[in-house]
């Protein structure tokens, strides 16, 4: 009975809410990269990596040049950057994606666990550095319990929301989410009307760097404050679950990452109930729910979903 | 040697020697000596009879994870899960080794070696049946198994198998069940895991060459829809791949707990499901190649460690493995890269 007690607190609170949709913004972010990326036939594990290595630029210049918003700015600038040596492997050298992914995310770890004694002089973690501080709605936070939910939050939390829109517009409402999509799904044909296949791809892939980036960044200068080695733990595959689940469509990978958010916030409130009392020993098994839950949901208990067709097949032109 | 022959061996050599560059490079810019910390490196990885050993020793569970991933991809999946079933291998045969004080080692060894291999099968046929039956990629799915696997092996050495004090790990196994070590160098016991693992290289060659199991699963890994016309069921080979993958990973697990750690605890993995990776790539996913490869990556982990003496951090090691995944995975940029070469070669002796 204690487990429904404290399950029913849980979520009667506005707290648990609020952490969702904190928790879910790493994933949006993710998520939307992933969405760009493969639509236009690109397939992007390295998501994983460009979140860390965006996590760790963004407070190596926070720490150098004091403000956060400077340090998300390099962050995108390197997600760029990977994202770019991505899209040259499988784009023009036809790699497989899924092996050069892998490569990316070997090094992003490789290379922030290397920098760290270079530049904070110690492995493992960084002191606290700076972070960017909640803002708050004027009238929004005065709404009972919605404001204690959205009234007052991480400015990155409206950002990641903003791009959810953003991106279905530019999807769904413009020539270029056309072209994207028409490459996504068959290549040739978009080849053949003129489209600039290896162009679209480009702007696919590099937009999900961006993405990732941001993602990656709001893990260390929006929510803690410092970086951590291998501080993604795992996240970027699970966006990519996201995507999946909401069938590559950005806003069903904002709904799928708000899911895979609240998985990691129950996961956190249970871990802190006063009612269950959870002993350090036993919080390894707590920390397993959001792997266990995207597992599951992956597995095509909740629907099927289906990639685009030409999704992960290098386009070799004739 | 014709012409793929020679590419499936160039190929993954150059990227090494492209990515030790590139690392030198990299060691340039924080201000170290590059040439002196690959010396440094040599040393630490060959320079004495205990380096050596060391050297062997990080090698061992290598080649399993090597075989594990690249039997994987011969098969035509990918599983990146290696650390989890690894993991899950280590532990259950920590847990059923604890009990074994009583049977003699003719017996112990097997049987813990087959727990072993068990769980790791048992673990990668999740992810094998998942994607048989619902679609669900085992890029994926492995990755969340990895992480449950970890946490539970966290959970069970912080509680139900705790003992002593600081760093959480389980009760050490019985002496019946250890792995014999073959010679002991001052600290250093070289163990029979290396007989295990080139014994299980040998096999794999065999049941992937000479066996009609071997031709189905390469079969199904080279075009799954020919196959299935040709009458081999995907979905049964599907799993099956994955299984004998996992089992693989598995044994590395039971190996490293028998005769390094002689118990689990959580930092016994350490990333070497994820160097199966590299190393069969580098190994071309071939048996006898994967042992090459990982004496490789073992001797550049022996010897970064010794590199960090001098302020060079052993996270160069996965650098230098990122690139040369990077460069195998395309390796046309690397093809190019060596015609490149060679035409200014035949250019540059042509003017002489």
């Amino acid at each position: 009975m204690r487990w429904i007690q404290a399950i029913f607190e849980i979520f009667t609170n506005p707290l648990f809410y609020k952490i969702t949709l904190t928790a879910s913004t790493p994933f949006i972010f993710a998520s939307l990269g992933g969405v760009f990326s493969e639509i236009t036939g690109v397939v992007n594990i390295a998501l994983e990596g460009i979140m860390l290595m965006g996590a760790f630029v963004s407070i190596v210049f926070t720490y150098y040049l004091g403000s956060p918003w400077i340090g998300i700015l390099f962050a995108m600038l390197v997600g760029l950057g990977m994202a770019w040596l991505h899209a040259w492997a499988s784009i023009r050298w036809y790699g497989n994606q899924i092996v050069t992914g892998t490569a990316l995310i070997l090094l992003a770890q490789g290379v922030t666990g290397f920098l760290m004694e270079p530049i904070f002089h110690r492995p493992g973690q960084t002191d606290l550095i700076g972070k960017i501080e909640e803002i708050r709605v004027p009238l929004l936070k005065d709404i009972p319990f919605v404001g204690k939910v959205i009234g007052e939050l991480n400015p990155m939390v409206y950002i990641a929301f903003g791009c959810v829109a953003f991106a279905w517009f530019l999807i769904y409402k413009t020539t270029l989410g056309l072209r994207m999509r028409a490459v996504g799904e068959n290549p040739e044909a978009a080849d053949t009307l003129g489209v600039n296949v290896y162009g679209i791809r480009y702007f696919g892939v590099l937009m999900s760097g961006i993405l990732a980036s941001l993602g990656g960044a709001f893990l260390s200068v929006g929510e803690l404050g410092q970086f951590k080695e291998l501080m993604t733990g795992g996240r970027g595959f699970i966006a990519l679950a996201a995507m999946i689940l909401g069938n590559w469509n950005p806003v069903g990978a904002m709904w799928a990452s708000l899911l895979f958010g609240a998985a990691e916030a129950m996961n956190n409130q249970l871990q802190s109930s006063p009612i269950l009392h959870v002993s350090a020993s036993t919080k390894p098994l707590f920390n397993m729910l959001p792997f266990i839950v995207t597992l599951v949901v992956v597995s095509g208990f909740i629907g099927r979903t289906r990639p685009p067709a030409a999704d992960g097949i290098p386009y070799v032109k004739e | 040697m014709n012409r793929s022959r020679f590419y499936s061996f160039a190929v993954p050599v150059f990227s090494v020697v492209i990515a030790l560059l590139i690392a030198a490079v990299v060691i340039v810019l924080v201000g170290k000596n590059p040439v002196y910390a690959y010396f440094k490196m040599i040393e630490g990885a060959f320079g004495s009879k205990q380096a050596l050993a060391n050297t062997i020793v990080k090698t061992t569970p290598l080649i399993l994870t090597g075989l594990a991933v690249g039997f994987g991809f011969r098969a035509g999946v990918f599983n990146i899960g290696a650390e989890g079933q690894m993991a899950m291998g280590a532990l259950f045969s920590t847990m059923v080794a604890m009990n074994l004080g009583a049977v003699p080692s003719v017996f112990a060894i097997p049987i813990t070696l087959i727990v072993g291999m068990a769980m790791g099968a048992g673990w990668a046929a999740i992810a094998g049946a998942l994607k048989a039956y619902t679609g669900a990629h085992e890029v994926i799915t492995t990755i969340m198994l990895n992480w449950i696997a970890y946490y539970l092996g966290n959970y069970m050495v912080a509680a139900p198998l705790a003992v002593g004090s600081g760093t959480p790990k389980s009760p050490e196994i019985s002496a019946s069940s250890k792995l014999p070590p073959l010679l002991t160098v001052q600290a250093t016991e070289l163990t029979s895991g290396i007989i295990i693992a080139i014994i299980a290289a040998l096999l794999l060659y065999i049941l992937l060459e000479k066996t009609s199991l071997g031709y189905e699963v390469k079969a199904v890994g080279f075009n799954p829809y020919a196959a299935e016309y040709g009458g081999i069921s995907i979905s049964k080979n599907v799993v099956l791949s994955m299984a004998i993958s996992g089992a693989l990973a598995g044994l590395a697990g039971a190996v490293e707990a028998m005769g390094v750690h002689h118990r689990y605890l959580g930092a016994l993995t350490a990333g070497k499901g994820f160097d199966g990776i590299s190393i069969s790539l580098i190994g071309q996913n071939n048996p006898i190649g994967i042992i090459f490869a990982a004496f490789l990556i073992g001797s550049l982990r022996t010897g970064s460690n010794a590199m960090q003496f001098i302020g060079v951090s052993k996270h160069v090691v996965m650098i230098v493995q990122g690139i040369v995944i990077f460069l195998v995975a395309a390796e046309r940029i690397v093809r190019t890269l060596m015609m490149y070469m060679r035409l200014k070669g035949a250019k540059g002796g042509a003017e002489e």
